[in-house]
This record gives C-alpha cells, structure tokens and sequence, in this order.
C-alpha cells in the first residue's frame, strides 16, 4: 500500500476516507430503520462507496487504469440494467444472484492475493495470514455456489423440493473434515512456498458443499437461506479485509454479516424453528409426516365473488393476508384496487404481515409497496393478531402455512408453535386458493374446514378481479 | 313447479313467507311463484312489488293451495289450512312436530310431504337454512328494543350541560344466538352489557361482543349439552346462579332472558323477590315467554307492570319486526330450495340420502318420518380432552448449552490472544466492534423494509472491491485479469444493489 497513486495521496488521508466510508455504511444501515428515513440511507450508503473508491483508485491503483475503467462501467450498466428490469417479484432471484457475485469476488480475489509475489509474511503472520486467505476463500466459494443454486430454486430452474441425501449429515461431516485437513495441508505447504494444490481442491469442496446445502432445503425455508447468504457474503468480505489488512472491508463485512445473521434469526424465530435444523434441511422429514396427513373431516364451503363482493361491502373491519400466492399471482395490483376501493366505502382494510411470507424477509412489504399500498396501513403479525376477533372479513390470499391452526392447536405437528395469523377468531375468512393442496410443509389446514372460513378456488388475480367488478 | 305463498292467518302475524327479493331469486332458479293477495301487507310489501318482482297474484286463499306444488308458509298451518293440503303438494314452514303431534298426525294422512324449519339439522352446511337463528337473532335484537321502549331513560352514558346520565345496565341470561344478537343491539346502543351462560364455551363469544360474561366458580360442570344447546344443571349450581342473579338484579336496569332447554319447560330464573328487588323503572324481557317463562311473573303475549318493574312477555317478537323477517326467513327457504333442486330446473326432488333434506322431512307419502336419526355432526365441537402436561425435561438442558458456548469461545479467544500478533489483534477488536455495531444498528430496521435491507447490505458488501483495486496494478498479469474481472463482478453488484434498493424505497409512501 506504500507504491504511488495518481494524486499521490498520503496514507493518512486514504485512511479518513475509509473511515469516512464507514461511518456513511452505519448510517445507511441505521437509516433504513424507518421508510421516512430509508432513502436517506440508501444514499449515505452510495456515498460511502463512492468515496471508499475514489481514494483506493486515486491513492492505491497505480497503472492499468483503463482497464479498471472499462471494467466499472461494463458492470455498472450490467447491474444498472438488472436494477430496471427485475419485476419485484423476482427480487428474491435478484438479491440471491447478486449475493452470488460478492461470493465469487471474495474466491477471486483471494486467489489473487495468495498469488500476489509482493506480499511477505514470516512465521506466525504468514500462518494466520494463510489461514485468513483459507477462510476468505472458502466462505467465498460456499457463499457463491449456495447462491447460484438458491437463485435456480427462486426462479424455479431448479425443483424448490429439498433434494435430501442419504447420510447427508455424514456427507457435510465428510466435506468439513476434508476442509480442514486441506486446510492445513494449504498452511504447511504454503510455508515452503506452494499450496496452491489444496487451495484448489479446498475450493472444490466448498463449492460442494455450498451447493448440497442448499438443494437439502426446502422452498419454504428460502427467507432462511437468502438472509442467511446475506451474512454469508458479509463475513467473505470480513475474512479478505482480515487477508488484506484492511479495517473497512472487516468493518463493512462485519456489519453485513450481523446484519444477515439477525435477520436469518428473525426468520427462525417466525418459523418457530432451531437455525440448525433449517440448515440441516427439510421440512418435516424426521416422521413429521405422521400428522400431516389429511386425517381432517369436514365441509368445504366455496363462495363465489358476488358473494364475496356482497361481504367485503358490508364489512366494516377486513385484513388481508397476503402470501407468496399472491406474489405467482401478480395480484398485488388488484389488491390494492380492490383495498382502495373498499377504504372509499369506509371499510378500514389493512394488511397483516407474517414475517416468513413470500421467499425473502419483507418480500411481501415490498410487493405492496410496489402496488402503492401506503405503508401505514400494513402491519406485522405481532401488531395484528389481537385484533382478529374484531374483523369481519379476513381474506387470506395465497397463504397456507402461516393461517394454520393446528401450529396452535397439534402439538405433534411439524408446524407445532410456530407464530402464525389468527384469521380463524375473525367473523369470516375467505380463503384465495387454486386448489386443496398443502403448502410447503405439507400440513393440511384446518383453517379450510372451519365453519366460519369460505373458499374462493382459482388464479387469485382472477378471482380479485371478479370480486372488484362486483363490487 | 309452482310456489304457492299464501296469507299468513293466524292472529297477529304479520311475517310472509317470501319477499319480492327472494321471489326474484325464486324465479331465477326456475320455479313459478304465485302469492296471495295482501300477503305481504303487514311487512310492507305491497302487492305491486310482488307482480313487479315477477310473481302471480292469486285473490282466493283456496285458488292458491288449489294451484301450488309448493306451498311456503311462516306459521304451522292451521286445522283449515292443512285440510287443504293435497297428496302430491310439499308445504314448506315451522311445524312443531313435538309440540303439535295432532298437526302432525293430519299432516302425514293428507300424503303430502312436509318440511319442517324447525328440524333443519345443526349442521355447518345448513346454517343458511337455519331459520330458527334466524329469527332468534331477530327476537334477541326486537327484545332490546322493545325494553327500550319500556325503558324511561337513555341506555348510553352522557354528560351533557343538564347533568350526568349514567349508562343502563343490561343483564342478558342465556347467551344463545338471541342473547348475542341482544348483547349486540344492547352494546351498540352504549349500554354496559353483562351475560350469564351456563354453558363456559360461550364466553369467549360474549367477549367477543365486548360484554362482560359472568362466571360461577363450577370447575366441573359444562351446561352444554347436545347440538350446542343447553342441559338440565345440578342443584348447587341452579343455587349459585340464583344467588348471582338475585345479587345482579339489584344492580341492573334491564334483564333479558333467553334460557331454554330443548324439549323442557323453560327454567325458572328470575324469581317475584328478584322482581320487588329491581329499582322501579326497571324492564324485563322474557323471550322464553312461550315456554312458561324465565321469570316467575311473566305473562305470555303482554305487559305486567309489578313494583315498578315491567315485564314483558312478547312471544310474537320477529313477527314485530315482519318485514326484516320475512326477509331471512324467506332466504332460509330459498337455501331450503337450492338444496332440494340442485338443477335449478324449476323440479325438485326429495333425496332422503342427504342429511339435511332427511332431517327437515317430517312426513312423506303418508308416514311420518319425524324424529330423523341422529346427525353425524354437531355444532360444537367434541369436548377437548384435557392437554398431557407438558414437557419441562427440555429446560434443564438448554441452560447448560450456552454456557458451555461462552465458555469455549472465551478459551478459543485467550487462545487466539497468547498466539497471535498485536497487529491482528488490532483487526480483530474492530472485528468484533463492528459486529456489535451492526447487531445494535439491524435491531432497529422495521420488518417491511427487510427486503431493502438486504439488497443495501449487499451493495455495501461489495466493498470486497477495495480488495481487487489493491491489486489490478499487479505487474503479473494474471492476477491483473482476475483483479479487473472481479471489479467487473463487483461493480454489478455495487450498481445493481444501489439501483434495485433505491427503486423499492421509492414505492414505499404513505
């Protein structure tokens, strides 16, 4: 970091900037706190980057400036062009794809260093040196190849069933043993000089693994997975700033890494569910399936939209529960019309959020706000859930999991004291659905049988098209 | 086929069997519907707005049942009206099997088939059959009007500039759909609003109403009984709940009762002490009058006034209300209809195999088919059986788990320490400092913006840039490559996350 930059910039000014940068990430994250805020944030966020490389190009990079260039802009306008694109749907898809890229920069750049003949380190440094290469690179590579299949399971290019293994947990034993003992394989060669063999083979196991954890989890853990890739990709970015003597990529990684780690927990904790056995995988799989199966009795009643219309009109409390239903749907336009239409009559109609609906935290937040649901009238299952024995129409569009009794009312089954939306209390509940069947844990639903619940079977955009022109 | 509604002629029924509304409704389904003259008259639908829904007017009663396959009607027939009834006709009202076995009797010789309203099985699919909720909605709902009535004050509270009014008190017993539909009206109209049930499972309901639901502290006994009705209660808790009323009496303004047991006299609640104990001023209403009544006091079809207190003894409450009525229960019959006509051709056909048209039937080609086998369902649920005690063995573990953690790392990082050089310790009190940073920062962020949250975080991690910049001045030019092909990646990823978060803050407005 001694050689000359452009502007030949003294170390001590690099290092405000970083500093600068630092602090501008903190703010970012904390603005986000809130929606007044969060654009703010986003901006302290771009600034922060914006200075971090500007002072390493003017200060650090030294020649091959163009190539540097060329490079910015070809990726910038490949990521500007994405930002447009993507439906907001598909964001779940795009953060798992771009968590992939972060993953795939730490590998490299790992490699890289480990080439790099200028860096010299002696004794204990050079093994703690090795060892921060080691992890940048493996965490990097799992990260990168976790991503790369998560992102085939949202897209659907890949089956969303967990693929489980026989003697996977074996499996998993066998690739970090194998880990670990090419990782000191990696330390004790790289001090004569080589290493470059395990590295690679170390890699290959990574990616292995990356990619076999990922396809033993199911869809419906998937908030799981993209938070958890989240952190991944944060503590890449920490264990190359640890390789490269660097406090604002240990800092940024680090923030990063909690940052997805807090949020993997928060989707646990909604599930009701160890993080372990979610990374474990699938659902239900350990003779869960004793109480899944449809042993419940009793009448369906269908409801069609004219009669859904006539209830909606009448109501004077709904809540809507939305779920990744209405995401394959694209119906979150129509939700919004039909809202604003019922709010003109009078009838107060807000949102009910459970944490884990849809394929990402927040997923469904962002889904309304894109329709131009305002925010004040969306809330979280905490804040709602007392409040059902008062509504008189809950509609639950493309939900299952997170309405279903039984994670109340069966002790033995899989989704046993899981939180979820008690639209039961409500007067009535109309169920959007195309069909009977389960969601992803595979449970049936009571919520279906009860006597106060009505089914409106088909395509929920088409269903709430019906339902608005009837109204 | 033809529906035949005729003129309700018992004395002082005002209710008629369909409305224009539900005639439309009739008639879209395929049927004919003839009406009698001035049928509707006394709920407010006058002849015109029948002929305009679509409906024939019939002039003569006998030209009407003459006329009709069905014959819809709101009270049991009289003893002229069933002499009417033909072998090949279906008469669809309240019949009263159990309390009018002579009807019955004469029914079941005409070789008609008759549908009863008041068998219509406690089911969850029959419910929009049900008419006899229906209209104990709407007895429960005309019984606090008409305490109102009786009632010399206001039933909210207000301070107004002339002084404080107090809220009435209104104690409603027996918490069934009447007693809900009471608790409703009564509550709506700013009333504080007690109710007593035997059966506990009805509390959550009245709760549910924002009254106050009075508990007797009987651990042991459940008043529900079959069908979600209620039963016959032990001595000790019929003494308890005197001993509540007599203590509740004093207090409240207005009492309406609605305690009945199927198949029983109606059971005595309120006592002549209570009644003398009520301030004067005071209403009861007595919805059981028909059945001999909840109060000691009570006379059937009228208004007693003793100490003060009246009691009122309506029977005929949702005929008070006829055109609301007719309404419901001219819906009730329509239901009724589409189940027996699943076609919508204008036939219909009796399926003794379905459990509701099983149980409404009371006679059919001469025999009487009442009382029907028991229903497979009832309305409320089984009785849960007790919850096994849950497992605390769990508990005790968990403590041990992360101590041991703390333990462990607390040792790894003293490890970590003795080894390592000063200037990684640096890096790594950052490390950590960060990290709890981060943990205090993320807190905070509301849930909706998780999405955001995620794409920013991801646009910031791509500061592993740094990294690739230190070395694309790299003379080797391989890692010069790998260094430019990484900032490429990262540089997607810095626009990209930026972009997509700016794009969803934006849609997040008020």
């Amino acid at each position: 970091m001694n050689t000359e930059g452009l502007l030949t910039l003294p170390e001590g000014v690099i290092t405000v900037s970083y500093i600068a940068a630092t602090i501008l990430f903190i703010l970012a994250l904390g603005g986000l706190s809130n929606q007044e805020t969060s654009r703010r944030g986003n901006w302290y966020g771009i600034t922060g980057m914006a200075v971090a490389l500007i002072a390493t190009i003017l200060g650090v990079v030294t020649a091959n400036y163009a190539i540097l260039l060329i490079a910015l802009l070809i990726g910038g306008s490949i990521g500007l062009v994405l930002a447009r694109r993507v439906q907001m749907t598909q964001m779940p898809e795009l953060v798992a794809i771009l968590h992939s890229l972060v993953g795939l920069a730490a590998v490299a750049v790992g490699f890289a260093n480990f080439m790099d003949p200028k860096a010299h380190f002696e004794g204990v440094e050079l093994t703690i040196h090795d060892i921060e290469t080691y992890l940048g690179i493996l965490i990097g590579a799992v990260t990168f190849s976790g991503s790369v299949i998560a992102f085939g399971k949202l897209s659907g290019r890949i089956s969303g069933k967990p693929m489980l293994l026989p003697a996977r947990h074996w499996l998993n034993l066998a690739l970090l043993i194998g880990a670990i003992w090419f990782g000191r394989e990696f330390v004790l060669q790289s001090a004569m000089g080589g290493g470059l063999n395990p590295l690679i083979i170390m890699t290959a196991i990574a990616l292995l693994f990356g990619i076999h954890m990922v396809m033993a989890i199911g869809g419906a853990d998937m908030p799981v997975v993209v938070s958890m890739l989240n952190s991944y990709s944060g503590w890449a970015a920490s264990a190359t700033g640890f390789m490269l003597n660097n406090d604002l990529l240990i800092v940024t990684g680090a923030l990063v890494g909690s940052s997805g780690a807090i949020l993997s927990y928060i989707m646990c904790r909604a599930m009701n569910r160890k993080f372990l056995n979610v990374i474990a995988g699938g659902f239900g799989t350990g003779g869960g399936t004793v109480a899944a199966s449809g042993d419940i009795e009793g009448e369906i009643i269908a409801i069609d939209a004219h009669d859904t219309a006539t209830l909606l009109a009448n109501a004077s409390e709904v809540i809507i529960v939305p779920g990744y239903g209405m995401a394959v749907a694209q119906a979150q336009h129509i939700v919004y019309e039909l809202t604003s239409a019922l709010r003109n009559k009078g009838v107060n109609v807000r949102f009910g959020i459970h944490p884990v609906a849809g394929r990402m935290p927040g997923h469904m937040n962002v889904l309304l706000a894109e329709a131009k649901v305002p925010y004040d009238i969306v809330f979280e299952m905490d804040e709602v859930n007392e409040d059902f024995p008062n509504v008189d129409v809950s509609i639950v569009i493309g939900a299952n999991d997170i309405v279903n009794p039984s994670a109340q009312e069966v002790p033995d089954s899989p989704i046993a004291g899981m939180p979820v939306l008690e639209v039961w209390k409500g007067k009535t509940t109309i169920v959007l659905k195309r069909s009977m069947a389960t969601g992803y844990a595979g449970v049936q639903n009571p919520l279906f049988f009860k006597e106060n619940t009505r089914m409106l079977f088909g395509d929920a955009k088409d269903s709430l098209d019906a339902v608005f022109k009837a109204l | 086929m033809r529906i035949g509604v005729p003129r309700e002629i018992h004395p002082g029924e005002k209710r008629v069997a369909t409305t224009p509304d539900v005639a439309t409704e009739l008639i879209k389904m395929g049927f004919d519907v003839a009406i009698e003259s001035g049928a509707g008259a006394t709920a407010s639908f006058s002849d015109e707005a029948y002929a305009a829904a679509g409906c024939e007017i019939v002039a003569s009663s006998e030209a009407l049942w003459e006329q009709s396959d069905l014959i819809f009607k709101v009270r049991a027939p009289e003893t002229t009206e069933a002499a009417l009834l033909k072998k090949h006709q279906t008469l669809i009202c309240f019949i009263w099997p159990a309390q009018n076995p002579g009807l019955l009797k004469q029914l079941t010789a005409s070789g008609a088939t008759v549908m009863a309203m008041d068998s219509v099985p406690r089911i969850s699919r029959a419910q929009s059959m049900d008419a006899l909720s229906s209209m104990a909605n709407i007895a429960g709902y005309r019984a606090v009007i008409e305490a109102a009535q009786h009632f010399g004050r206001f039933f909210t509270g207000q301070i107004t500039a002339a002084g404080k009014v107090p809220p009435a008190k209104v104690l409603v017993i027996g918490a069934g759909v009447a007693g809900l539909a009471a608790i409703g009206a009564a509550k709506s109209m700013g009333a504080i609003v007690r109710s007593f049930d035997t059966r506990p499972e009805v509390k959550e309901q009245v709760e549910s109403m924002d009254a106050e639901f009075l508990m007797l502290d009987f651990e042991d006994e459940d008043g529900s009984g079959e069908g979600g009705y209620a039963k016959v209660m032990s001595e000790e808790f019929i003494k308890a709940e005197m001993a509540l009323f007599a203590e509740q009496a004093k207090d409240v303004d207005i009492i309406i009762t609605t305690a009945l047991i199927p198949g029983k006299p109606a059971p005595r609640l309120i006592t002549a002490d209570m009644v003398s104990s009520m301030r004067d001023g005071s209403v009861i209403v007595d919805l059981a009058a028909e059945q001999g009544g909840n109060c000691e006091l009570t006379e059937a079809d009228k208004v007693e006034v003793r100490d003060g207190v009246s009691i009122i003894g309506y029977t005929d409450l949702p005929s008070r209300l006829a055109a609301q009525s007719s309404q419901l229960y001219g819906t009730n019959l329509r239901y009724l209809l589409a189940e027996l006509s699943p076609e919508k051709n204008g036939e219909i056909d009796v399926d003794m195999d379905d459990e509701v048209i099983r149980g409404v039937t009371v006679c059919k080609d001469g025999e009487t088919t009442w009382p029907p086998p028991a229903p497979k369902l009832s309305a409320a649920p089984p009785k849960a059986t007790p919850e096994p005690a849950p497992v605390v063995v769990e508990k005790k573990s968990s403590m041990a788990g992360p101590v041991i953690a703390a333990v462990v790392g607390a040792l790894a990082l003293f490890g970590l320490g003795a080894v390592a050089p000063a200037s990684f310790m640096a890096h790594f009190t950052v490390f950590v400092l960060a990290c709890f940073v981060g943990y205090m920062v993320i807190w905070n962020v509301t849930p909706a913006l998780h999405t955001p949250l995620m794409s920013v975080t991801n646009a910031i991690s791509s500061i592993i840039v740094i990294g690739a910049l230190l070395q694309i001045s790299s003379a080797d030019s391989l890692i010069m490559w790998i260094a430019a092909a990484t900032v490429g990646i990262t540089a997607i990823n810095i626009a990209g996350g930026f972009a997509v978060t700016r794009r969803m803050l934006e849609m997040f407005r008020k």
